[in-house]
């Protein structure tokens, strides 16, 4: 048999195998047939819902589109705030042939600083997305949009885009009126609605900006685009618009409030004006300040060290955070308190020796004049800042009752509507002394706060709305930096606001005016230097206070602890004072011309609100100061 | 007239018994060596692949054009095979065995490198080609040639032959590297052996032999075929890079449903998710746009052209020419099925295409040579004394 087949060849045997084998192929193609549609259909009818989400996924991107943040006015509709259109340079990595020679043409055409480089290199390591743009250089000049223009066909893959930033054309004035904007931080970017967000990169840091942020902000789009697999978009398949923020016209007069700052500058110091009749401030200006606009575009590791070491403190809002004592300028106040607390009447009279003695205390608490004003009313103690007639009261009044009264004008509370980071300062109290020192109250720290020394400490602000509410005869207005908020107004009546200030006698209120005209226009006036050529009626209180001590860490070198260890001087006051337009509050630091010195500040700020055919003439206002600081000068050297 | 001419050969033979063959008077389609069912199926498939095809290639006619060109070519090389007797393809077998193995050497010494890999010859200003498909026709040939001329069934000396006939160049295509390639040759000469009437005793100690082989194997794989496998095996373990291609192939298969996304709108293949799509992977782009039922059409389309390849070959009167044919068609099946089950993720991705679907000059061409001959065989019957 198997001899057989060696040998022989058997044609249809073989015929009949290749069939047989033939049909046995066919029916195991058959079955691999089956196999793969039994794959596909499991693929394309059982786990079809899978796969078309899937391929939905990655086919559809959604696309924030950040809404642009409302404009912020003035109350003339001067524009404070803007959002500029600025040039970035990006370079997508996959069209870039060769990224070396791109760059290092890049470095010779723009002067690209090669630190730049450097920093694109490293982040480029990182894995990204591919498609997506990485930043190159910031804030194009438009000599280097031109010349990257000219060079196009040589960047493949390089482009020039547009980001519109925040703009303050006035920074270094505006800044702590307006606060500004940044880049969104990783602690705020926890707490904010990530949707609405998505596609911006600033947010409000402080001031206008922060406490309006969700208004000036807007509401964000989307757009569903279609992309391919390298992320290029193809299509869009549907779009929300954004809703843009809404603009903000504040109550800031941006010409006051430039005055304001002019007037302090090259000292330290705060000006805050009101319209006490709404509320509305005028100027918030703390000096000095720092341009705000290095904070939109992300500022540098050294300018940021070099703000927060300066010694004149320029990112401290001392408008709305000052600390200071208020030295005699709450006296009228004061005043106040001991007519509604039936302690005085405005003809009660003391004789003043010059000193003030507790009962059975030798210690004398002495008037700023050695040998006594002699016999003093209500209207002659405020003019001529009678230390020991307000002894006197304070003593009478006690502290329980000065705490109560003065935090009825705000004192020891933030006060404003909508300023934001405004401090408490301090109004101190009974409960205060024993919560902080574990202390009693003792009658002398009384006496101290009788003429705005010891623990009481005000912001500029706080003195400001005070002088407001005492200028609109007890009648409370919030202080507000909004005038409106989109078309809306913000209204006068705003909630919170705390209880008018109520005198037995309405009468009275007149005679404190009228003290307080006396500060600038009697003869014994101390601030009568303002008052000699005034065109209208104007009622104030000046005030210093001291600088009693310095910080243990605190390095000064020798000139500048003689400028900083001298008084602060103060001003309050409001004008025209039968129907108050304008109420100022002055504070500078150090200011070493007296009280005076900040009274001239006040005088220019109210002739520039009520005087409209004459411009501030910040010149003339500081030759006048100089030699009042030099007649200070002499007289005490 | 021109049509009753036309369909004679396909309509059923003339019941009057014929005096002998040659007295016969042949149809049209006998007279030039074609089998219309044949030829009608696969222009039907060709015209379908182009149609995926323009899709798949993104619209752009200038590939479509370029791939019907070479399918014209394809049919020319094919109605030319066909008119070749099976005794000249027989002698004409060991020099064309040699020379493409020559080839292949010349390929390893001098070839073009192209895609990481050696597989192109160039007679500069010529031509371009890989030799190794060539081998894909000669390798069937010349196992066939020589089992043809044995006894029947194969001996153990004559499979010795037989694997050094296969072995030879499949280590040569598998160094290039080009491990689809390979696999299809190395197929194409199996079956040869198989269709030969190989024992099944034999065929399943083989089986046994292979499965205790398969560690050796895995150690002579390349990185990145080793890689290949392991992303078959979870494509998801590296989503962006090896399994790319799987994930986003089975993605568009699946979400191409029953219906399919319809021409020209499948999201997946028209935005580039795929990778390949006009070559290896051009059924994910079918999948999509045509559902279940294109992809079921397709593979019915392929079912009958083996059939009939398969009963064109069992009715050649002699031994080569049976098993050329047999062996040039179940290779072709291989195609569809490594194909398919690659790019549908029941197998690990080999750089197989689809048969006159996916864009590709040397494949289409060779395969339709592969038709040509099997026509030739099937054809020229008659003209064989009984």
């Amino acid at each position: 048999m198997r001899r057989r087949r060696e040998t022989l060849k058997n044609p249809e045997q073989e015929l009949r195998l290749f069939r047989m084998r033939s049909l046995l192929a066919v029916l195991v193609a058959v079955c691999l047939t089956g196999l793969l549609g039994g794959r596909l259909f499991y693929l394309q009818v059982v786990q079809h819902e899978v796969y078309s989400t899937r391929s939905e996924k990655n086919r559809v991107r959604v696309e924030p589109l950040p809404p642009t943040r409302g404009l912020i006015y003035d109350r003339n509709g001067v524009l404070l705030a803007e959002n500029r259109p600025t040039y970035n340079l990006t370079l997508v990595r996959e069209r870039v042939e060769d990224l070396d020679a791109t760059l290092s043409l890049l470095v010779d055409l723009l002067d690209m600083p090669e630190e730049d480089v450097d920093a694109f290199r490293m982040r480029s390591r990182q894995r990204q997305r591919p498609f997506q743009p990485a930043l190159l250089m910031s804030d194009l000049d438009e000599d280097q949009i031109a010349r990257l223009a000219v060079n196009r066909y040589r960047l493949p893959g390089v482009e020039v885009e547009a980001q519109l930033l925040r703009y303050y054309p006035d920074a270094e004035t505006m800044v702590h009126a307006l606060g500004y904007v940044g880049r969104i931080n990783a602690r705020e970017l926890e707490a904010l609605d990530g949707g609405n967000y998505a596609g911006t990169h600033f947010i409000g840091k402080t001031g206008v900006e922060r406490f309006y942020e969700d208004e000036l902000h807007g509401q964000a789009g989307l757009r569903k685009v279609e992309t391919n697999a390298r992320g290029r978009v193809l299509r869009e398949l549907g779009h929300t618009d954004p809703v843009p923020g809404e603009d903000l016209t504040l109550t800031l007069d941006s010409e006051l409030q430039k005055l304001a700052v002019e007037l302090l500058d090259g000292r330290r110091g705060a000006i805050v004006a009101i319209a006490p009749a709404t509320g509305e401030i005028l100027a918030l200006a703390s000096v000095p300040g720092f341009d705000s606009n290095q904070f939109v575009t992300g500022i540098d590791v050294a300018s940021y060290r070099a703000l927060q070491e300066d010694l004149d403190l320029p990112l401290y809002n001392r408008a709305i955070r000052g600390h200071y004592p208020p030295g005699s300028t709450i006296k009228p106040f004061l005043a106040l308190a001991g007519l509604a607390e039936g302690k005085i009447t405005p003809d009660t009279t003391i004789r003043d020796p010059g000193y003030y003695q507790l009962p059975n205390d030798s210690r004398r608490y002495r008037n700023w004049l050695r040998w006594g004003h002699g016999r003093v009313d209500l209207e002659r103690a405020i003019a001529v800042s009678n230390n020991t007639y307000f002894y006197s009261l304070a003593h009478d009044l006690g502290i329980d009752h000065i705490h109560d009264n003065m935090s009825a004008f705000g004192f020891g509370q933030r006060v404003a509507h909508d300023v934001q980071g405004e401090s408490d300062a301090l109004m101190p109290s009974r409960d205060w002394k024993r919560g902080r020192f574990n202390q009693p109250w003792y009658p002398g720290e009384t006496l101290s706060v009788g003429i705005g020394q010891g623990y009481w400490q005000l912001t500029p602000l706080q003195l400001a709305t005070a002088t407001a509410v005492l200028a609109n005869r007890g009648k409370w207005v919030k202080p507000r930096l909004a005038h409106q908020v989109g078309e809306e107004d913000v209204p006068v009546e705003l909630p919170d606001t705390p209880p008018d200030i109520t005198l037995d006698n309405e009468g009275w209120w007149d005679r404190i005016v009228s003290g307080m005209e006396k500060v600038v226009s009697g003869h014994e006036g101390t601030a009568r230097r303002i008052g000699q050529d005034l065109e209208y009626r104007m009622a104030g209180k000046s005030g210093t206070a001291q600088v009693f001590s310095l910080g243990q860490d605190q390095k000064y070198n020798a000139d500048e602890i003689k400028e900083r260890l001298r008084d602060h001087a103060l001003f309050m006051a409001f004008a025209p004072a039968e129907s108050p337009e304008i109420a100022v509050a002055v504070i500078v630091e150090n200011a070493g011309g007296g009280s005076t010195h900040a009274a001239h500040l006040a005088k220019a700020m109210t002739d520039t609100w009520l005087l409209e055919d004459e411009a501030p003439d910040t010149e003339e206002v500081r030759e006048v100061l100089e030699r009042e600081d030099d007649r200070v000068a002499g007289s005490q050297g | 007239m021109i049509w009753s001419e036309l369909t004679r050969g396909m309509r059923p033979r003339p019941v009057k018994a014929s005096l002998s063959g040659i007295a016969r008077r042949r149809s049209l389609w006998e007279r030039i060596h074609l089998d219309p069912w044949l030829l009608g199926m696969l222009l039907v498939l060709m015209l379908a692949g182009l149609m995926v095809l323009y899709s798949a290639s993104g619209q752009r006619l200038p590939v479509v054009t370029a791939q019907a060109i070479r399918f014209g070519v394809g049919l020319v090389v094919m109605a030319a095979l066909a008119q070749l007797s099976p005794t000249t393809l027989l002698r004409w077998t060991p020099p064309i065995y040699a020379a493409v193995l020559l080839m292949l050497v010349a390929v390893e010494l001098i070839g073009d490198m192209g895609m990481g890999a050696q597989r192109w010859l160039e007679i500069p200003g010529v031509i371009r080609f890989q030799p190794s498909e060539l081998m894909k026709l000669a390798m069937p040939m010349m196992v066939a040639a020589w089992l043809s001329r044995q006894p029947f069934p194969p001996r153990w000396r004559d499979l010795m032959v037989c694997a050094v006939i296969i072995g030879v160049p499949v280590v040569l295509i598998a160094k290039q590297p080009d491990l689809g390639t390979s696999l299809l040759v190395t197929a194409a000469g199996i079956f040869v052996i198989l269709l030969a009437g190989l024992s099944w005793r034999f065929i399943l100690l083989c089986g046994v032999l292979a499965s205790a082989a398969l560690p050796l194997l895995w150690m002579s794989l390349h990185d990145y075929q080793r890689q290949r496998v392991l992303t078959f095996l979870d494509p998801e373990s590296d989503p962006l890079g090896a399994g790319w291609n799987i994930i986003q192939s089975t993605t568009a298969i699946g979400s191409g449903g029953f219906w399919g996304k319809g021409w020209l709108k499948g999201t997946q293949s028209q935005l580039e998710f795929l990778p390949e799509r006009h070559t290896d992977f051009i059924v994910a782009v079918l999948g999509e746009e045509f559902g279940l039922v294109g992809m079921l059409a397709f593979l019915l389309l392929y079912l009958l052209i083996v059939a009939r390849g398969l009963w064109l070959a069992g009715a050649a009167q002699e031994t080569f020419g049976r098993l050329v044919g047999g062996s040039i068609v179940l290779t072709f099946f291989i195609y569809v099925f490594v194909n398919v089950g690659m790019v549908s993720g029941i197998l690990p991705v080999v750089g197989v295409p689809l048969p006159l679907v996916s864009y590709g000059g040397t494949s289409s061409v060779t395969l339709m040579a592969g038709f040509g001959i099997l026509m030739a065989i099937h054809a020229h019957r008659r003209l064989l004394p009984r």
